[in-house]
């Protein structure tokens, strides 16, 4: 065991990370274990008929499911790092988000939006 | 600070003043928002992987499609063993904070034990799917389901090396402040992993059986 390093004032400018508690990681693990086994049993059991409600239950369950990770696992709030853990991760999402619905919405539409469909607009000898 | 009161030679011809600004900055610290920022990057190359799969997750090429390849009773076995390593690796955080040696090592060799328990599930079922025939070259939904878990189960073996080189650290230099530093890194990138995997049985495995 090594001798704790004795600090004039707060002992909060060291490398030491964000302190944890059982019961945090407890409330994480169990809210987890809920939030996994819900969306499987409704996958397994074939509960949900339509889907595209399926996939936005499925897809509620994930977000909330990371939300409770970020919180419980990794201590995310808005004061860690004056902010600037929260606001990194607050970009991340958004370009996350624009990065897939961006793809999913281009590729989609790409066949009709690439390829004419009236019979007067196919060209020929197009260089 | 400029000192005023240096002439032009630069020696100090004077007692060397000290001054202190009225509100002294006290970063927490740079290298949990550094590694954070990594892991932030590393959220983005799973992002484009994650849309590569969007696109391609259901061109089989003729082939079996998720709903015939998918074991969900693996994919939550293997979820199983992950989110416990969360869990561990959140023990062995806590033995850490009163400097128990001992427990953090027992706790995070529990963590690698079901780390390692994972990758073993993981390998079995690409194992089982190249020999069935629908490895990463049978198709384009495929290509994009081996990179994108392929990827992240690069990250969890990656992660357990990282695991095991830190428990030498630590058995050999016990739980100095170098060591509790990289502790919290590892615990972010373990528990990243763990929310990675979310999406991946989330939108690859339980979405591709519907």
């Amino acid at each position: 065991m090594s001798a704790q390093d004795v600090h004039g004032h707060d002992d909060h400018h060291h490398d030491d990370g964000p302190h944890s508690t059982f019961s945090g990681y407890m409330w994480g693990f169990v809210l987890s274990i809920v939030l996994t086994a819900i969306p499987f049993w409704l996958v397994m059991t074939d509960i949900i008929a339509n889907r595209s409600t399926a996939v936005l239950v499925l897809g509620a369950f994930a977000v909330v499911q990371i939300i409770v990770h970020m919180v419980f696992f990794l201590h995310m709030n808005g004061k860690v790092e004056g902010g600037w853990t929260m606001l990194s991760t607050i970009f991340t999402v958004v370009f996350v988000a624009i990065a897939i619905a961006g793809t999913l919405w281009v590729m989609f539409h790409m066949n009709t939006n690439m390829m004419p469909m009236h019979p007067q607009g196919v060209q020929h000898g197009a260089p | 600070m400029s000192n005023p009161h240096l002439n032009a030679g630069g020696t100090a011809a004077l007692a060397t003043r000290e001054y202190h600004l009225a509100h002294e900055p006290h970063p927490e610290n740079g290298t949990a928002l550094g590694f954070w920022l990594y892991l932030m990057s590393d959220c983005l190359i799973f992002a484009s992987l994650f849309a590569t799969w969007g696109v391609l997750g259901r061109n089989f090429a003729g082939g079996p499609n998720g709903a015939e390849l998918f074991d969900l009773t693996l994919v939550a076995l293997n979820t199983a063993f992950l989110l416990l390593s969360s869990i561990t690796f959140g023990f062995a955080m806590l033995r850490k904070q009163v400097n128990d040696k001992g427990g953090t090592l027992l706790w995070l060799a529990i963590t690698g034990f079901f780390g390692l328990c994972f990758l073993a599930v993981e390998l079995y079922e690409f194992h089982h799917l190249i020999h069935v025939g629908a490895g990463p070259q049978s198709s384009a939904a495929m290509s994009a389901f081996f990179a994108l878990v392929g990827t992240h189960g690069l990250h969890v073996t990656f992660g357990l090396i990282w695991l095991v080189v830190l428990m030498i650290q630590i058995s050999k230099h016990g739980l100095i402040h170098e060591n509790k530093r990289r502790l919290m890194c590892l615990s972010m990138f373990w528990h990243f992993l763990d929310v990675v995997w979310i999406g991946v049985f989330t939108f690859v495995y339980l979405m591709g059986v519907l």
